[in-house]
């Protein structure tokens, strides 16, 4: 089968523009390597080679690469510059893994924390954004990628995870500088411009310049990009995937492993709660109105993590990576209505009664009074309701006079006991995963009757 | 005298600059207290407090998006009906005949766009620790412009009526379905019922009341279109004036003590 059955010229001199941006970056961050003076001390045998020279270098190819891409007139298929299959199968192999996707994110969000004082060297941070260029232009060759990625609501989304990268980026980098200070007695960043400046002209110009700037983008942006418009609507020709919006992929993601009660309501609200909550639960006087890490290592750290893998990590999941029935599909696959995957997803209760205990389930007596019914529910849900109910009321204590001791002291009872709480509803959604993936575990407590399953 | 000056010195433009130009320090002042846009600001802040390293200025930005989306929003409605008829072949002609179509291009990308501004300003005001004493209440005040920016988006995205619309809201709003006790599929729903009748149905649940019908149809476009142009954005307007206040309130951009 022809793997790329629409590379065509159009696209392939539009990678090209994109190269070419990519060599005007980096001819700007040559120049700046040239203007601070680097050298390596020696390379191959040469002596005092200034660094701007392997940038310079880069900068050449990168515009070359970018001239052979827009004078293409030959047949596109011929065209040479694309990804090997055997990394595209490697990357679809990982991906369109559920465990190997949490994984790899969870990898590169540890690494991102205890790595800080090395990733955000500017040159460091420059050569991860030259890979994550170089690897949407390439992957741009490839089919399947481009039908995802360049529809038109999915452009938003690559755009966002640039700016969170570069945000992401900009925190750690002023936090690790300024717990270098704190740490050494030093005046923070911010202390530094605490001098009193007009607001006409110093912030009203930037505004202006910020909204003229905004507007001219947003007016090139709906001029490049056309806004989707599908078939009329119709109630009776269901899309197979059926996504929402996608800045909801996250929560539809949760779908996999909750029930719409508590995926699409409860966990929702939970989440809404706990953000309003953050201000009156967080006890740390330090960090208030300046970027560091050290100083609230803990509440950092848990909102990185709500914030990174499982709100934006499961929109780019929820977004790029399911297909038809819910399926995962790597970046590079196509979307075969077809694949199969094989679910057999147990309850606890069925692992309970019959695989250990060797019994069958306890089936209420349709006959019966509704309280005896309800005890027979009861019984056969006995252990989950145990556990979750262990989980959210013996936990919280137990952790109170163990790891978070400290906390207790200081934040009284009920602070704690919402703390306690939300940690452990966020904690719901990757333990849900894992025990998903460990156990096939469909329900902790199932009560199909109630539409009660958790 | 010139033309400038003319029209500067000229009883009209006194009547509604009262103050001459923000060339010196005095009317540098003077202006920010006494032009009603302006006033929103202080006179004079901390450096740090508008250095964009600091501020990232999605805070801004996300205020600018919600008048570029005020304004494309109400050129749209010059051209849109929210009636199965017309919706879809309303915006199709936006792309094919109406002239400022691309009013709806901008709209769109717009909305995506401040969706994404308002995650970064409530990352940056956490990263910064901005919401700790005295600035708690503003931060709650901002996690409901975040809801209500989602819901924006949501109920606009049922407006073009095509086929992407109605699934994503159908999907959407199927979880409504499932809302314990309020849900005719959720846990506890024969909670509420009269002699033995269920007052949840699928006709007087939480989904209903939100779509107006039993499944996404003309009844919700119109809730949705009202919700979308008219009372969400009244609440979001009301909520922004108080955001924008409370931070003068609570002592300007946070710095540090
Ligand atoms: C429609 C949505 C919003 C608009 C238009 C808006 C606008 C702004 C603006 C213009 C500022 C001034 C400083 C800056 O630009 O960073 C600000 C500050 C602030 N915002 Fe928002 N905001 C919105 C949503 C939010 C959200 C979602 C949160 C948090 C959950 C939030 C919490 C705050 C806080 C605590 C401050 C004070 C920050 C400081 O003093 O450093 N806002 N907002």
């Amino acid at each position: 089968m022809e793997s790329h059955p629409d590379l065509t010229v159009s696209v392939i001199r539009g990678l090209g523009w994109f190269y070419l941006i990519v060599a005007v970056m980096n001819a700007f961050w040559t120049y700046r390597v040239f203007r601070s003076g680097a050298h390596y001390n020696s390379i191959a045998g040469f002596k005092d080679v200034p660094k701007a020279a392997t940038w310079g270098l880069y900068t050449v190819v990168l515009a070359m690469l970018s001239f052979a891409h827009v004078i293409v007139d030959s047949t596109p298929a011929d065209f040479l510059f694309r990804l090997p299959v055997g990394f595209k199968n490697l990357v679809d192999v990982v991906i369109a893994n559920p465990i190997s996707y949490f994984a790899v994110s969870m990898v590169i969000f540890v690494a991102m924390i205890l790595l800080r004082r090395v990733w955000t060297r500017p040159t460091v941070a420059w050569v991860l954004l030259n890979i994550a260029m170089l690897f949407l232009g390439v992957s741009m060759t490839d089919y399947d990628f481009r039908q995802i990625v360049g529809k038109p609501d999915n452009v938003p989304i690559v755009g966002m995870l640039f700016l969170v990268g570069f945000f992401t980026w900009l925190y750690f980098y002023k936090s690790v500088e300024n717990d270098r200070r704190i740490a050494a007695g030093e005046p923070k960043i911010e202390d530094e411009q605490s001098e009193q400046v007009l607001v006409w002209p110093d912030l009203v110009y930037t505004e202006m310049i910020c909204m003229l700037l905004l507007t001219a983008f947003l007016i090139a942006w709906g001029i490049a990009l056309q806004a989707p418009l599908e078939e009329p609507a119709s109630a009776v020709k269901t899309p197979n995937p059926s996504k929402a919006p996608w800045y909801f992929l996250g929560l539809q993601e949760m779908l996999v492993y909750y029930d719409p009660w508590m995926a699409g309501v409860v966990l929702p609200s939970v989440i809404l709660v706990g953000l309003m909550a953050i201000p009156y639960i967080d006890f740390n006087p330090k960090g208030n109105g300046y970027y560091t890490f050290e100083e609230r290592k803990f509440s950092v750290i848990t909102f990185l993590f709500g914030f990174l893998p499982l709100w934006v990590g499961m929109i780019v999941l929820g977004t790029f990576i399911r297909g038809p029935n819910w399926n995962m599909f790597g970046l590079y696959e196509y979307w075969d209505v077809h694949k199969l995957e094989v679910l057999n997803n147990v309850d606890l209760s069925q692992l309970f009664w019959v695989d250990w205990l060797g019994k069958p389930l306890p089936r209420p007596d349709a006959n019966a009074s509704a309280l005896s019914q309800a005890g027979t529910i009861f019984l056969r849900e006995w252990l989950g309701f145990a556990l979750v109910l262990a989980y959210l009321f013996i936990l919280p204590p137990l952790m109170a006079v163990t790891v978070f001791r400290s906390f207790f002291v200081k934040m009284g009872f009920l602070r704690f006991m919402v703390l306690a709480n939300l940690i452990l509803l966020m904690g719901a959604l990757p333990l849900k995963m894992a025990l998903r993936w460990a156990f096939t575990l469909k329900y902790i407590v199932s009560i199909p009757e109630w539409f009660f399953n958790i | 005298m010139s033309v400038g000056e003319y029209i500067r010195e000229s009883q009209i433009w006194r009547s509604i600059f009262r103050h001459p130009a923000p060339y010196d320090r005095r009317n540098r002042a003077v202006v920010m207290l006494t032009n009603f846009f302006l006033h929103l600001h202080p006179v004079s802040v901390k450096q740090g407090g508008i250095a964009l390293s600091y501020t990232w200025c999605m805070g801004g930005v996300t205020f600018f998006l919600f008048l570029v989306e005020t304004l494309t929003g109400v050129l749209l409605m010059f051209y849109y009906r929210p009636t199965l008829e017309w919706a879809f072949t309303d915006i199709r002609a936006l792309r094919d005949v109406t002239t400022l179509g691309i009013m709806r291009e901008i709209h769109r990308w717009g909305a995506h766009a401040m969706v994404i501004t308002v995650w970064l300003h409530m990352y940056r005001v956490f990263l910064t620790g901005s919401y700790k004493p005295p600035r708690e209440f503003n931060w709650v005040v901002g996690v409901l412009l975040l809801v209500l920016t989602l819901l924006l988006s949501f109920t606009g995205y049922l407006l073009p009526w095509d086929q992407l619309a109605i699934w994503a809201i159908t999907v959407g709003s199927n979880m409504a379905r499932a809302t314990p006790v309020l849900g005719h599929e959720g846990p506890g729903f024969q909670l509420l019922n009269l002699g033995g009748y269920d007052l949840i149905t699928n006709a007087s649940d939480a989904r209903f009341l939100l779509l107006g019908s039993r499944f996404v149809g003309e009844e919700t476009l119109n809730r949705f279109y009202i919700l979308h142009c008219v009372a969400i954005p009244l609440v979001v307007a009301t909520l922004i004036a108080i955001h924008f206040w409370r931070v003068r309130k609570d002592g300007g951009i946070s710095q540090p003590l």
